[in-house]
C-alpha cells in the first residue's frame, strides 16, 4: 500500500475525458459507416447521400435553422431522461409529461387573454412545467412508495396522457371546421421565430440569423440545459440526486431520504418534458393535435443515452438527431435515398451506444477486477 | 518435487507493479500461508496462478514442467483449484447441481443426478466436509457455502488448492472448523495455499510462511520460527503495535440511553427484543456477539435508518426513537457502517464527495441548497492528510481506493464531524495489522476526548482491547455485561453462543451459532 501503489498516471484523467467524448463520437461514425455500407450494397451512392443530407441539415442559415427546430424539443427531453437516469431512475415516459405539458400550454394559451407576451410566455411555460412534473409525480410516488418500477408506470401515464389529449382535440377544446386539434394560441402566448427579432436591415447585413423557423425555444433549451447542469454539479438536489443513482444504500445512511429524492428527480424529469411540450405548442404549431409530437419522448432517451446522461452533451446529440431528420428530405430529393435509410442510421446510433456502454461496462469491470487484485 | 513452482512471476497494472518477480514453490502435502497487507499483491499473484491474470512475465510450472495458464479451465485441468474471497455459486441451485456445474455426469445432455449425488457424498466423507448435498445454497450459512466452494475444487479433481482470505467471512468457530478441514485435506496428500493478513491464522494453520509487501516477497519463515510481532514487522515494513495502550479516560455524562428497544428484521421477526443500556462520554461500549444476532438491527435502529416497534433512544436525553437518518446525523451520531462498500460510500463519486456525505447540506460546505466545492476540497484534503489516506488527491473516485483506504475515508468522514455519539460497527473488517492498529488509535482518540463510543465486533480481540464495558448480545438480548478485564475470549464466546441461556435454553451454544449466521 505505498505510494505509488495509488497513484494514477496523470494521462488517466485525460483518458477519461477522452473516453467520455470520444465514445459516443466514435458510436456515430460507425453508425455513418455502417449506413453507407447498407446504403452501397442496396445500390445508392452513400458519398452523394452523405452529401446531401449534409447540405439539407447544415448547408446554409436556413438549414442550420431547420436543425436547431427540431433539436429543440429533444435536448430537452434529452435533459428529462438524463436527469432520471443521473437518480438511477429510467423515465420512459417523457413523451406523456410532453403531451400533459403541451396541453397546459395549448389551453392556457387560448384560455387567458388580454395579458402581456412578458406575463403570458413565462406563465405558460411554468404551467406546463408544472403539468409535466405532476404527470410524473403519480408514477414517482407510486416508486417510492410501493417501489411499483416507473418504466411501466410512466409508459402507462403516457397512454392516459396522449389519448386524453387525442379526446380533447375531437372533444371540448376541438377548435371549429374538420381538422381535430385546439384553437391557436394568442399571439402574446407565442415563442417569436429568431429572425423576427431582427430587423430586415440587420438580417440583410448578417444573413447567418436567417434560421427559417428557428424560434425562442432553442435559447429555453439552452438556458434549461445550463440549469440542469449547475444542478446536478453545484446544488446539495443535484449532489443527492446522483448519490441515490449511484448507491441508494450508502445515501442512505449519509442521511438523503431515497424516497423523496425519487421523488423529486421523476417530478423535475418530468417538468423538463412539460417544457419540451410548450416549446413545440409555443414555438412552432400554437396549438395542440394528436401528432404534434413526432415521438420527442422517446428520441429523448437516445438523446440521453448518446450524451452519457450529461446535461451539455445533450446539446449536441439533440443536434445530431435533429440533423438527421432535418436533412432527410434533401438525401432524399438529391441522392434518391429513401427517407427511411435514416431510421436505420439513428437506430445504429443507439445500437452502438447501447453496445459501447455494454463494452466500457465490461472495461470497468476488469480494470475493477484488476484493481480488488492487487489485494 | 514441488507440485507447483513459480519462478520471477511479474504483473503491471496500469500505474502498479502488483508482483515484481515473485518466485515461490509449493510442495505435496504442504501449507503455505501467503501473508501480507491488503494490496501486497498477494491475490494478484494467485490469480496469475488460476488464469485469471496473464502475467508479464515469469513462469509457472506445475509437477516441475512449465506451462502456460491462460483460462481457471485450464488451471483445473492442471489439478489447481481456488475458492475465492467472494463466493461464486449459483445461490437457487443445491449443493450438487453446484458442485457438478460444468461437468455434469450423464450424456446427451441428461444429467445424472444420482451420480453426481452420490460422488458429492463420497467426497464429502472422506475429506470430512459435511454438507448436505441437496440444500440450496441460499439456504446455507456462509461457512457451508465455503464447504461447497472446497467440495467443488475438489470434485474437479484439485491437487492444489488456492484459499483466498478464507476467514475473512466466518465466525471464530467456523474458521476453527475450516482449519480442521484444511488439514486433512493435506492429509490426504493436497497442497494448500492459504492467503491472509491475520498473523494468528498464519500460526496456528501453516507450515511454511511467505510474507509479501509492495508486490515483492520480502521473507520466508516457519511459525515454529516466529512470533506475531516479528511477522507483522515483516508484513509492515516497521514495528507494529499489536494491541493498542488504552489511554486515561473520564467517564462523564450519559450520552446514549436504550431503553427497552424492540426492533423487528427485514423479514419482519424481532431482530432485537427489549435491549436496555447506555453509553456515556469518554468510554467506548463493545457489542459482542456472533454475527445475525440482532447487532446490525439494533444499529441500524440508533442511527435512524430502522424504525423501532416500541421502546425509547435518547441522546443527551433527546428523545431521538423516531429519528430519521438526517435528523440523527445533524443530532450528532455518527456511524462507521458494516458494510462499507454498500452503506458506507458511493464508490462512484470521488473522495472529496465521500468526504462530506451526510455533512454535504451543512456549512459550509452548502448554504441554502448551493454547494461550495473549495469548502469541500479544503475539508477533504485536510481529511486525507489527517486520516493518512493514501491517494494523489480528492479527485481520485473511491472504487479506486484499496479497502483498507476506503475504509479510512469512511472512518475520516464519520470521526471527522466530530460527533457526540460514534457507532462503528467492524470497523476493522478486512484491514491489514498497520490499518488496524490506526482505527483502533483514532477509537480510543474520540474517548479520550470525551466522546461516547458504540462498538460492534466479531472480533473479540478488539472488544477486548478497546472496551471499557462490554455487553454481550444473543438472539436480540443482551445476555451479560461485564466491565474491562472482567472477561476473557473464553468467557465470552460462552455466553455469545448462548451458553448463559435465554429462551432457547435447550440447544447446543456453537450448533445455534451456526443455524443463527445461516440465517442471515
Amino acid at each position: 500500500m505505498s505510494e505509488s501503489r495509488e497513484t494514477l498516471p496523470a494521462h488517466r484523467a485525460w483518458m477519461t475525458v477522452v473516453q467520455k467524448v470520444g465514445t459516443p463520437l466514435i458510436s456515430v461514425i460507425l453508425a455513418i459507416g455502417i449506413g453507407s455500407v447498407i446504403m452501397w450494397a442496396s445500390g445508392y451512392d452513400p458519398v452523394a447521400a452523405f452529401a446531401a443530407l449534409f447540405k439539407g441539415s447544415f448547408g446554409g442559415p436556413k438549414q442550420i435553422g431547420d436543425t436547431l427546430l427540431r433539436a429543440t424539443p429533444l435536448i430537452l427531453t434529452g435533459l428529462a431522461v438524463a436527469y432520471g437516469f443521473r437518480a438511477g431512475l429510467f423515465n420512459i415516459g417523457a413523451e406523456g409529461q410532453l403531451f400533459m405539458g403541451g396541453l397546459a400550454a395549448a389551453w392556457l394559451g387560448v384560455a387567458l387573454t388580454g395579458l402581456p407576451w412578458i406575463v403570458m410566455v413565462p406563465l405558460l411555460v411554468v404551467a406546463a412545467m408544472l403539468a409535466g412534473a405532476a404527470w410524473a409525480f403519480v408514477p414517482a410516488i407510486l416508486k417510492a412508495r410501493i417501489g411499483a418500477h416507473e418504466v411501466i408506470t410512466t409508459m402507462m401515464f403516457t397512454y392516459i396522457g396522449r389519448y386524453i389529449v387525442s379526446w380533447l382535440v375531437v372533444g371540448p377544446l376541438k377548435a371549429p371546421g374538420q381538422i381535430p386539434q385546439t384553437d391557436a394560441v394568442s399571439i402574446e402566448s407565442q415563442l417569436p421565430r429568431i429572425q423576427a427579432l431582427f430587423s430586415e436591415a440587420t438580417l440583410e447585413a448578417l444573413p447567418f440569423l436567417k434560421l427559417g423557423r428557428t424560434h425562442l425555444g432553442i435559447v429555453v433549451a439552452v438556458i434549461a440545459a445550463l440549469v440542469v447542469w449547475f444542478i446536478l454539479k453545484y446544488t446539495t438536489l443535484g449532489y443527492e440526486n446522483r448519490a441515490v443513482g449511484f448507491n441508494p444504500w450508502a445515501s442512505e445512511t449519509g442521511g438523503i431520504s431515497v424516497q423523496w429524492t425519487t421523488v423529486k428527480a421523476l417530478c423535475i424529469s418530468g417538468a423538463l418534458a412539460g417544457l419540451a411540450g410548450a416549446v413545440e405548442v409555443m414555438g412552432v404549431h400554437h396549438r395542440i393535435f394528436d401528432q404534434f409530437s413526432s415521438g420527442f419522448g422517446f428520441t429523448g432517451i437516445a438523446v440521453a443515452l448518446l450524451a452519457k446522461n450529461h446535461p451539455l452533451g445533450v446539446i449536441p446529440a439533440a443536434i445530431l438527431f435533429g440533423a438527421l431528420s432535418a436533412g432527410a428530405g434533401t438525401m432524399q430529393l438529391e441522392a434518391h435515398v429513401p427517407q427511411k435509410i435514416i431510421l436505420i442510421i439513428q437506430a445504429l446510433v443507439i445500437f452502438l451506444v447501447a453496445a459501447e456502454e455494454i463494452v466500457t461496462w465490461f472495461i470497468k469491470r476488469r480494470q475493477k477486477e484488476a484493481l480488488s487484485h492487487v489485494g | 518435487m514441488s507440485v507447483l513452482e513459480l519462478s520471477e512471476i511479474t504483473k503491471v497494472f496500469p500505474g502498479v507493479v502488483a508482483n515484481d518477480r515473485v518466485s515461490l514453490s509449493l510442495e505435496r502435502g504442504e501449507i503455505v500461508a501467503l501473508l501480507g497487507e491488503n494490496g501486497a499483491g498477494k491475490s494478484t499473484l494467485m490469480n496469475v496462478v488460476y488464469g485469471l491474470l496473464s502475467a508479464d512475465g515469469g513462469h509457472v510450472l506445475v509437477d516441475d514442467k512449465p506451462v502456460k495458464i491462460k483460462s481457471p479451465r485450464q488451471a483445473i485441468d492442471l489439478g489447481i483449484g481456488m475458492v475465492h474471497q467472494h463466493f461464486m455459486l449459483v445461490e437457487p441451485l443445491t449443493v450438487t447441481e453446484n458442485i457438478v456445474l460444468g461437468r455434469e455426469p450423464g450424456r446427451f445432455g441428461v444429467i445424472d443426478f444420482a451420480t453426481a449425488r452420490e460422488k458429492v457424498q463420497e467426497l464429502s466423507v472422506r475429506y470430512g466436509l459435511k454438507v448436505d448435498p441437496d440444500a440450496r445454497i441460499m439456504d446455507l450459512s456462509v461457512g457451508m457455502q465455503q464447504r461447497v466452494e472446497i467440495l467443488k475444487a475438489l470434485y474437479q479433481g484439485a491437487r492444489v488448492l488456492i484459499l483466498d482470505e478464507p476467514t475473512a467471512v466466518l465466525t471464530p468457530q467456523e474458521a476453527k472448523e475450516l482449519f480442521g478441514v484444511v488439514r486433512s485435506l493435506v492429509d490426504e496428500g493436497l497442497s494448500v495455499v492459504f492467503i491472509t493478513h491475520k498473523l494468528e491464522e498464519v500460526m496456528s494453520v501453516s507450515d511454511r510462511i511467505i510474507v509479501m509487501r509492495d508486490g515483492r516477497v520480502v521473507g520466508e519463515t516457519k511459525p515454529s520460527e516466529t512470533d506475531g510481532v516479528g511477522l507483522a514487522r515483516m508484513m509492515v515494513g516497521r514495528d507494529v503495535v499489536l494491541s493498542v495502550e488504552k489511554g486515561h479516560s473520564e467517564r462523564v455524562a450519559e450520552i446514549l440511553e436504550v431503553m427497552d428497544l424492540h426492533v423487528k428484521g427485514d423479514r419482519g421477526l424481532e431482530a432485537v427484543c427489549g435491549v436496555s443500556f447506555n453509553v456515556c462520554g469518554g468510554e467506548v461500549v463493545a457489542l459482542a456477539g456472533v454475527s445475525g444476532n440482532g447487532q446490525t438491527e439494533l444499529i441500524e435502529a440508533i442511527v435512524g435508518l430502522r424504525r423501532p416497534t416500541s421502546g425509547m433512544l435518547r441522546l443527551k436525553g433527546v428523545d431521538i426513537t423516531h429519528a430519521s437518518a438526517r435528523a440523527s446525523i445533524e443530532a450528532g451520531v455518527s456511524h462507521i457502517p458494516e458494510d462499507r462498500r454498500r452503506r458506507g460510500l458511493v464508490l462512484e463519486f470521488d473522495l472529496a464527495e465521500n468526504l462530506v456525505l451526510g455533512d454535504h447540506r451543512l456549512a459550509p460546505y452548502a448554504t441554502r441548497g448551493i454547494m461550495h466545492p473549495s469548502a469541500i476540497t479544503t475539508t477533504a484534503e485536510k481529511r486525507i492528510t489527517d486520516y493518512d489516506i493514501r491517494t494523489p488527491s480528492w479527485h481520485v473516485l473511491a472504487s479506486n481506493l484499496s479497502g483498507g483506504n476506503q475504509q479510512k475515508v469512511v472512518v475520516a468522514r464519520e470521526m471527522g464531524r466530530n460527533p457526540e455519539l460514534l457507532v462503528a460497527a467492524q470497523p476493522t473488517r478486512g484491514l491489514d495489522v498497520g490499518a488496524i492498529e490506526f482505527v483502533h488509535r483514532q477509537i480510543l482518540k474520540e474517548r479520550e476526548s470525551g466522546k461516547a463510543v458504540l462498538l460492534v465486533s466479531l472480533e473479540l480481540e478488539e472488544v477486548l482491547s478497546l472496551a471499557d464495558r462490554i455487553l454481550v448480545i444473543y438472539e436480540g438480548r443482551i445476555v451479560r455485561e461485564f466491565a474491562a478485564g472482567e472477561a476473557d475470549e473464553e468467557t465470552l464466546g460462552y455466553f455469545m453462543t448462548g451458553g448463559g441461556g435465554t429462551k432457547l435454553e435447550d440447544e447446543g451454544g456453537t450448533e445455534q451459532a451456526e443455524m443463527t449466521e445461516g440465517n442471515l
